[in-house]
């Protein structure tokens, strides 16, 4: 199976640079098997329909796409979600709020875990001008981790699109004046930074104390957490680093920034991800490349439990992306 | 093209060791610490080198420490207003060396 696994990766030539060094050879190089850990985590990724057409995206969602998880797929979910408690549950996109069913999942989902997390780009939380689904969020006490890739104007738009920092700011207000980021509340609002170009990601810890710094004191925002995370070269972004020219040294870049001390915290030691069609994958990443759990695509309603301990994870060459500089987690 | 500058030879920095290594050894070591989180933060040094780099109109420094400025966090109006503060102390010095030429002037004329 591993063997498998490994030269599906390095064949894997639709996905990868020839004359950069395979994943699992750097793995191999220093002395990893990147192996699962106890699965926590189950993401569910609701879809490729979007409100926007952000540059970076991996997936290459966008108002175009009709590609969404179907009510009944949902209802597999929450029964495999009863069979393997999950301690987390994370509910991603395209844009989420856009599924139409986004009410019922969080309704028959929400209460099967402890930790219940949307992310949300923040424009399409407000997309439908109805104050529900934030109500609902409010109500399940839904940890929203919301996309802000950077305080300035200029570098946010250019990467989601005209007008959504403006957007993003006045979502961010009224999650604010619901209590969310809200010291005392208990609502967390966490928010995720991507570099806005082919470049790394800066400190998370730095970049966090800023944002809250300059959140505040330009728009009197707070907000929990910030994560920092790098671009992985698939998708929208990948056509965009080939388009610029800057492919071929992002990967170099993402190469030669490998961190073997990131491989404990990858998010795909602890996660499983279903796709909108029901099937099971390593990560999210893994969705936009199809390169499924265990080598075949399995549906979710055929998963008796969570992923075992100690089973290979599937890899490909944007697994740099998460292993770079800080890494992924 | 033939050039002198080559963005190529930007990663071979530290072979500039090859020939002196423990003088090499010694920069590299200063190098690193003094662009380590102190009482400036790192995004903040980065900015310094950026503007020292189109002060000394290096083309591998300008190169490295726009990246290093964009991966620390820093945007276009912050970078560009650094080169301003450039512009305006090189301009400065030129303008306030006048206040010299003044003085000889003043001196030799009746």
């Amino acid at each position: 199976m591993e063997t498998d696994l490994n030269i599906k990766a390095i064949n894997n030539t639709h996905h990868e640079l020839p004359d950069v060094i395979p994943f699992n050879t750097t793995l191999a190089d220093n002395r990893i098997n990147l192996l699962r850990d106890k699965t926590t985590t189950l993401q569910v990724n609701l879809g490729l329909l979007c409100n926007q057409e952000c540059k970076h995206c991996h997936l290459d969602a966008g108002p175009g796409r009709t590609e969404i998880m179907s009510k009944e797929t949902i209802e597999h979910v929450a029964s495999y979600a009863k069979r393997s408690e999950f301690r987390t549950i994370d509910i991603t996109g395209g844009a989420p709020e856009m599924n139409p069913n986004i009410n019922y999942l969080i309704d028959i989902l929400a209460p099967l875990t402890k930790r219940f997390m949307l992310r949300s780009n923040l424009s399409a939380l407000d997309y439908s001008k109805s104050n529900y689904l934030i109500d609902l969020l409010k109500k399940n006490n839904v940890v929203i981790v919301a996309s802000f890739p950077s305080i300035n104007e200029s570098q946010t738009n250019s990467q989601r699109g005209k007008g959504m920092f403006n957007k993003s700011v006045e979502v961010l207000k009224k999650l604010n004046a619901i209590g969310y980021g809200m010291e005392g509340t208990g609502l967390e609002l966490n928010l995720v930074s991507n570099p806005s170009g082919a470049f790394l990601p800066s400190s998370q810890d730095q970049t966090e104390i800023r944002f809250k710094k300059i959140l505040k004191k330009k728009w009197n925002i707070s907000f929990n957490n910030l994560y920092s995370f790098a671009n992985a070269p698939i998708g929208r972004f990948r056509y965009w680093l080939e388009d610029s020219g800057n492919y071929s040294q992002y990967l170099e870049k993402l190469v030669s920034g490998f961190n073997s001390c990131s491989i404990d915290g990858l998010m795909c030691r602890t996660l499983v991800s279903v796709s909108w069609e029901g099937y099971v994958y390593d990560c999210d990443f893994n969705i936009a490349c199809d390169l499924p759990l265990g080598g075949e695509r399995i549906h979710i309603s055929d998963m008796p439990g969570a992923p075992e301990e100690g089973s290979i994870i599937a890899v490909a060459n944007h697994c740099y992306a998460c292993t770079s500089g800080m890494g992924f987690t | 093209m033939e050039t002198y500058y080559k963005p190529e030879d930007l990663p071979k920095f530290e072979e500039i060791g090859k020939y002196a290594p423990e003088l090499a050894e010694k920069f590299f070591d200063y190098y690193g610490a003094v662009f380590e989180d102190g009482a400036l933060s790192e995004r903040e040094k980065a900015l310094i080198a950026l503007s020292v780099a189109h002060t000394v109109q290096c083309p591998y420094c300008i190169d490295a420490y726009t990246q290093a400025c964009l991966e620390k966090g820093s945007n276009l109006e912050e970078m560009t207003e650094a080169l301003h503060v450039v512009a305006a102390i090189r301009g400065g010095a030129s303008l306030v060396h006048g206040i010299q030429m003044r003085n000889i002037s003043e001196k030799l004329s009746i």
